[in-house]
C-alpha cells in the first residue's frame, strides 16, 4: 500500500527571509553580500563589550510591508528578545530576535496547488538578526584543522515567517513557498536570492493515520535553502516516518539535518538536547510601539500584489496561463505594464515577452531587471510592424540587434535598410520580373498547382532581401496571375 | 600643590594661570605614584597621554580661550567604561587585555570638555561585588583605614577621589556601586535617572539598572561633571531624549519648605545603630535648615534585594556570554570549540562573577522563568509605584547609603549573602529607575559614613539643592583621610 494512502502527511513551515534593507539591524554597517571577510563590521555587530543595538527603522517598515501583503495583522506593541545559546558565529551568543510578542500575528496566503485552492494560515512573522559564517579549512568542520568566523553576515535583518501546519502534500508546500517567495519579491522587501542563502526554510513534517484528527509526531529540518532541498527532503523524510510507523515504532521528536549529497535527513538533536534559549525581553531594546498612522503609511506603499495584477491582465484579453507567467516575477509584470503603457495590444505584447524576449534573456542568462532592451524599445518595435514597417520576421532579428546594441529599434531599421518595402510600384516591377523569370511555376500555378505561388513569394522575397510586405506580395502576385 | 583642591577650585587656579594643567597633571601623578602602591586605585596610569592632554589644554589657555568648566582637570575612569586605545579590563582576567577600538559616549565627553584622563580604576570584576574584593587584579585599599575595603564596585574611583588621585571620578552603578563607595570613602557619588547619562561603552553588568555617574569631592563638582556627561545619546537606545539643566542653577544654600520623606523600612534591622545615629543627626540638621521632614513606607522593600538579584544576574547571564575567546578577549586552547567556550569561561572569569552567572542562568531556564524573572519583574513594578507614591507626598527621600560604615577585607567575602544584604538601601533605587545621591554625613570610629538622597526621575537638580545646603552647613566634607607616612614611602614594604 502507498504512503499517501495510509497516511496524511502534516506540514508547516518556518522561512528565513533576509531583508534588503541597505544597512543591518542594529548598526550601520553595509548588508551587501560578499566583500572581505569580517570588513561590514563594527563594534555592534561584532557584539564588543559595552556596544549597543539601535533599531533600524527602515526594518520595521519592511516587516509591516511583508505583513501586510501576508494579510497578517501588524501588532501595536511588539518588543525584542534575546534568545541564548552559544555558538562561534553569534557574536554576543544570544540572538537578538522577537519571541512572545511578534510584529505580525494571524496573516495567511492562498494557494492553488493541484487545480485546488487553498488557504494557508501564517501564525506569525518576526524580526531577527542573522549571524555571521563559519568558514572551515576543510570541506566541513570534523575534517577541518582550523576554522574562522566572518561576520559580515552577523546582524543582517532577517523576517521569520512561521506557517500553520496547514499544508497536506508536498506540491501544497511548493506552492505556498513559491507565492510566499513571489510576495516577497513583489513588496520588494527581500530580493530572495536563493543562491545566496537570502532565504531558508525549515520543515516540519508529522505523518498520521488517515481519517485521524491529532497530529503525529514532527520532526523539523533545519536549514534548506532551495525549493528542491525542500521537496526531496520532504520526500525522504515522509518515507522515513511511515517506515518507523509500519514498523510498529514512534517517530523521535527531534531537530534533523539535510545531507544535500547523500540526500537523507540525519539527526542533528534529539528533544531531550533541545536548546533551552532562555528568552526574556532584550533590555537594551525599547518596546516597539506602531501607531496605526504608521502602518496606513506603509500601506500606501504597498504595490499591486500578484493576484490581483493577475485579474487585471486577465481582463485585458490574456489567458489564465499567459497572465500567471506574465505576473510570477514583479520584474517580468512591470516589464509588461511599462511597454503596455505605449502599446496597447496586450495579447501581442505579452506573446513577444513569453516568447522572443524571455528566449533571449534566457540565453544570455540575463535577470529582466537588467534587460538591455527597454519596454519601451520593445513597445516601439511592435509598432513598427503594426505600422507595417517591419516584417514579423525581421522584427525577430532586429529585437536580437537591440538585445546586443541597446540601440532603439528605429535607428536599426534605418541604420541596416531593413524597411519593409509597402510601395506597390516598387514591388510591382520586382513581381514582373520574377514571373517572367519562373514561366513554369506561373504555368503550374495556373494549371491549380497553389504550392507553387509560395515558390513565387519566396522568389520575391528573396529578391527584396526579405524586405518586402509579404501580404501585399501575395496580394499583387495573386492579381497578377489571375 | 592643588590636587586636594575641588575642581571647581582647580578651574579657578587654571583660568587664572595660577597654575598650568601640565603641573596640577604632573602633581597627580606623583601623588599616584607616592601613595597608589598601597592604595591601588589605579589598575591603568596613562602618565604620558595625560601630560599631553594637559600640554594641549595648556596651548589653549595660553592661546587666551575662555576655558570650559572640566578643562584641563585631571580624572578617572573606572574600567568598564570603554576607552579608546586603552585597556578597559573590567578588573576580569578575561579582559586582561583587552583595548577597545572605540569610545563609551561618556568618554567622548569628558574629551570634548577638555578634561585629562589619568588612568583607569579598580572595581570589582565586571561590577559584580560591594567592596572591590572581586577585582582579579588587586585589593584596593580605603584611605580612612587601609585594613578596610573602599566599598565597590567602583571602589577605585572613590579612593581615588577621597585620596586626591584625581579631581574626579566616573562609577557605574547597578545596584549602589557609586553610591556606597563613595559612603564608605567620604566623597560625593551621584546615581543618575536611568537613561540620563548614555551607557554605550559600559561593559554591562546588568542592562536595565547600569547607570554612569560622577564620583567628586563636593556637591558643585558632582553637578559640573553632570553637565558634561549627561543627556540624550542616539547610540543607547534607552536613552531618554530631555531638555538637561545647567545643574549648577540648583545649587542653593536654601531648602527651607523642602519636603523629606524618611522610609522607615530602610531603618530597620542590620543597620548598624551608629549610622542611624548619624543620620539621625543630618536629619536634625536638614530641620534646622527648614525642611519639612516626615516619616513615610515603601512597604514592597524586603523584595528588593531577591528581586534585584534575579533580574541583575539574568540579565548578567546573557551580557557575560560574549566573552567565550573567540573575538577577543581570554582564550583557553581546547581540543574543539566547545572545550574552548567551557575553559575559557572557567578560567576567565572569577567566582562572584561565576556563581551569578550561573544565578541568572538557572532563572531563566525554561520552567523557572515565571516563578523567578517574571515574579521579579513584578516585584520590581511594585517598588516603583512605592516611590511613586511616596514622591506625591515628598520632593526627595533619604536614608543612610549604606547599613554600616565601611568593613575589613574579608569580613564579608566569605558569606556572599551577607554581602548582597548589605545592599538594602540601595538597590531599589536601582530597581525603580530613579537618581540618588550619597553625600558625606560623618564618621562611625574614624570611618566616614554616606547619607543618601532619592529622588523623582530626571529630578536630580532638587538632589543637587538637598545635597548642597547640607553639605554647605556641615564640615564632613572637608576632612581628608590621613595617609600615615608608611603609605607614602610604602615601596620598602
Amino acid at each position: 500500500m502507498a504512503v499517501a494512502d495510509k497516511y496524511e502527511m502534516v506540514c508547516g513551515l518556518e522561512v528565513h527571509v533576509e531583508l534588503q534593507t541597505k544597512t543591518k539591524i542594529f548598526c550601520g554597517c553595509t548588508t551587501e553580500f560578499g566583500g572581505e571577510q569580517n570588513t561590514h563590521v563594527c563594534p555592534v555587530c561584532l557584539g564588543m563589550p559595552g556596544a549597543l543595538p539601535v533599531l533600524n527603522r527602515e526594518v520595521v517598515n519592511y516587516a509591516i510591508k511583508a505583513g501586510l501583503a501576508l494579510e497578517s495583522e501588524i501588532a501595536q506593541f511588539s518588543k525584542f528578545d534575546r534568545k541564548n545559546y552559544f555558538y562561534p558565529d553569534l557574536s554576543k551568543n544570544y540572538q537578538t530576535s522577537q519571541f512572545d510578542l511578534p510584529i505580525c500575528i494571524k496573516g495567511g496566503l492562498e494557494i492553488e496547488a493541484e487545480g485546488e485552492k487553498k488557504w494557508i494560515g501564517i501564525t506569525r512573522a518576526h524580526m531577527e538578526e542573522d549571524a555571521g559564517k563559519l568558514v572551515h579549512s576543510g570541506e566541513t568542520i570534523s575534517t577541518s584543522n582550523e576554522s574562522s568566523v566572518d561576520y559580515n553576515r552577523a546582524g543582517v535583518p532577517l523576517l521569520e515567517i512561521v506557517s500553520e501546519p496547514d499544508m497536506r502534500t508536498i506540491p501544497e508546500v511548493l506552492a505556498y513557498l513559491e507565492k510566499l517567495v513571489q510576495i516577497l519579491e513583489y513588496t520588494e522587501v527581500s530580493d530572495c536570492r536563493l543562491e545566496q542563502g537570502s532565504v531558508r526554510f525549515d520543515v516540519n513534517v508529522s505523518l498520521r493515520p488517515i481519517g485521524a484528527t491529532s497530529l503525529g509526531t514532527r520532526t523539523e529540518t533545519k536549514n534548506l535553502n532551495s525549493f528542491s532541498s525542500v521537496r526531496r527532503c520532504m520526500e525522504y523524510e515522509i518515507a522515513r516516518q511511515a517506515r518507523v510507523l509500519d514498523a510498529g515504532e514512534n517517530v523521535v521528536q527531534e531537530t534533523r539535518t539535510w545531507d544535500e549529497g547523500q540526500g537523507i535527513t540525519l539527526t542533528l538533536r534529539s528533544k531531550e538536547e533541545a536548546h533551552d534559549y532562555r528568552y526574556f525581553p532584550e533590555p537594551d531594546l525599547a518596546p516597539l510601539i506602531i501607531d496605526r498612522e504608521w502602518v496606513e503609511k506603509i500601506r500606501k506603499t504597498l504595490p499591486e500584489l500578484p493576484a490581483a495584477r493577475r485579474t487585471r491582465l486577465q481582463a485585458l484579453g490574456l489567458s489564465a496561463y499567459d497572465a500567471t507567467v506574465i505576473t510570477q516575477a514583479k520584474a517580468m509584470a512591470d516589464f509588461f505594464d511599462e511597454a503596455l503603457a505605449s502599446y496597447g495590444d496586450a495579447k501581442t505584447l505579452a506573446n513577444w515577452i513569453m516568447g522572443d524576449v524571455t528566449r533571449l534573456l534566457n540565453t544570455n542568462q540575463c535577470r529582466v531587471a537588467d534587460s538591455p532592451i527597454s519596454a519601451k524599445q520593445l513597445a516601439e518595435l511592435l509598432a513598427l510592424i503594426d505600422k507595417g514597417t517591419l516584417s514579423g520576421k525581421i522584427a525577430k532579428s532586429v529585437l536580437e540587434e537591440m538585445y546586443s546594441t541597446g540601440k532603439d529599434p528605429s535607428i536599426i531599421v534605418k541604420e541596416k535598410g531593413l524597411a519593409q518595402i509597402s510601395d506597390e510600384g516598387a514591388l510591382l516591377g520586382i513581381i514582373d520580373s520574377v514571373i517572367a523569370a519562373n514561366p513554369q511555376s506561373v504555368e503550374d500555378y495556373r494549371a491549380g498547382k497553389d504550392r507553387a505561388i509560395g515558390f513565387l513569394v519566396g522568389q520575391i522575397m528573396k529578391a527584396t532581401k526579405g524586405q518586402a510586405n509579404p501580404g501585399l506580395v501575395n496580394q499583387l502576385l495573386k492579381e497578377k496571375l489571375s | 600643590m592643588g590636587i586636594e583642591k575641588s575642581v571647581s577650585e582647580l578651574h579657578e587656579l587654571l583660568a587664572h594661570k595660577d597654575m598650568s594643567s601640565t603641573e596640577l597633571t604632573k602633581a597627580y601623578i606623583e601623588r599616584i605614584q607616592a601613595v597608589d602602591p598601597k592604595l591601588k586605585a589605579y589598575l591603568t596610569v596613562l602618565e604620558d597621554q595625560a601630560l599631553a592632554q594637559a600640554a594641549e589644554v595648556d596651548r589653549r589657555i595660553a592661546q587666551g580661550e575662555v576655558l570650559g568648566a572640566l578643562e584641563g582637570i585631571p580624572m578617572a575612569l573606572k574600567d568598564n567604561l570603554c576607552t579608546e586605545g586603552v585597556r578597559t579590563s573590567c578588573a576580569s582576567k578575561m579582559l586582561e587585555n583587552f583595548i577597545p577600538p572605540y569610545n563609551a559616549t561618556v568618554t567622548d565627553r569628558l574629551r570634548t570638555a577638555g578634561t585629562i584622563l589619568l588612568g583607569k580604576v579598580n572595581m570589582d570584576e565586571f561590577a559584580m561585588g560591594s567592596s572591590t574584593e572581586n577585582s582579579y587584579f588587586a585589593k584596593t585599599r580605603n584611605p580612612w583605614d587601609l585594613e578596610c575595603v573602599p566599598g565597590g564596585s567602583s571602589g577605585g574611583a572613590a579612593v581615588a577621589v577621597a585620596a586626591d588621585e584625581a579631581a574626579f571620578a566616573l562609577g557605574s552603578d547597578t545596584g549602589g556601586s557609586i553610591r556606597q563607595p563613595a559612603a564608605f570613602c567620604g566623597v560625593v557619588g551621584m546615581k543618575p535617572t536611568y537613561g540620563a547619562v548614555s551607557r554605550y561603552g559600559l561593559i554591562a553588568f546588568a542592562s536595565s539598572l547600569d547607570q554612569i555617574g560622577p564620583l567628586t569631592k563636593t556637591v558643585r563638582d558632582n553637578a559640573l561633571v553632570m553637565n558634561a556627561i549627561a543627556g540624550y545619546d542616539r547610540l543607547d537606545s534607552t536613552s531618554v531624549p530631555f531638555e538637561k539643566p545647567d545643574y549648577t542653577e540648583f545649587l542653593v544654600n536654601n531648602i527651607r519648605g523642602l519636603k523629606i520623606g524618611i522610609p522607615k523600612e530602610y531603618y530597620g534591622e542590620g543597620i548598624d545603630p551608629d549610622v542611624a545615629k548619624g543620620i539621625q543627626a543630618g536629619i536634625q540638621t536638614l530641620i534646622n535648615l527648614g525642611a519639612e521632614v516626615a516619616e513615610c513606607s515603601l512597604p514592597h522593600t524586603e523584595y528588593a534585594i531577591p528581586a534585584y538579584y534575579l533580574i541583575a544576574t539574568a540579565e548578567a547571564s546573557s551580557n557575560l556570554a560574549r566573552y567565550d575567546g573567540v573575538r577577543y578577549g581570554y582564550r583557553a586552547e581546547a581540543e574543539d570549540v566547545l572545550g574552548m567556550f567551557k575553559k575559557t569561561r572557567s578560567e576567565g572569569f572569577g567566582q562572584e562573577v561565576k556563581r551569578r552567572i550561573m544565578l541568572g542562568t538557572y532563572a531563566l531556564s525554561s520552567g523557572y522563568y515565571d516563578a523567578y524573572y517574571l515574579k521579579a519583574q513584578k516585584v520590581r513594578t511594585l517598588i516603583k509605584q512605592d516611590f511613586d507614591k511616596a514622591f506625591e507626598r515628598f520632593d526627595v527621600l533619604l536614608s543612610p547609603t549604606a547599613p554600616t560604615a565601611a568593613f575589613k577585607f574579608g569580613e564579608k567575602s566569605a558569606n556572599p549573602l551577607a554581602m548582597y544584604l548589605s545592599d538594602i538601601t540601595t538597590v531599589p533605587i536601582n530597581l525603580a529607575g530613579i537618581p540618588a545621591i550619597s553625600i558625606p554625613a560623618g564618621f562611625v570610629n574614624g570611618l566616614p559614613i554616606g547619607m543618601q538622597f532619592m529622588g523623582k526621575a530626571l529630578d536630580e537638580g532638587t538632589l543637587y539643592r538637598a545635597a548642597y545646603t547640607f553639605e554647605q552647613n556641615t564640615y564632613y566634607h572637608t576632612l581628608k583621610p590621613q595617609l600615615s607616612g608608611e603609605v607614602l614611602t610604602c615601596g620598602s614594604r
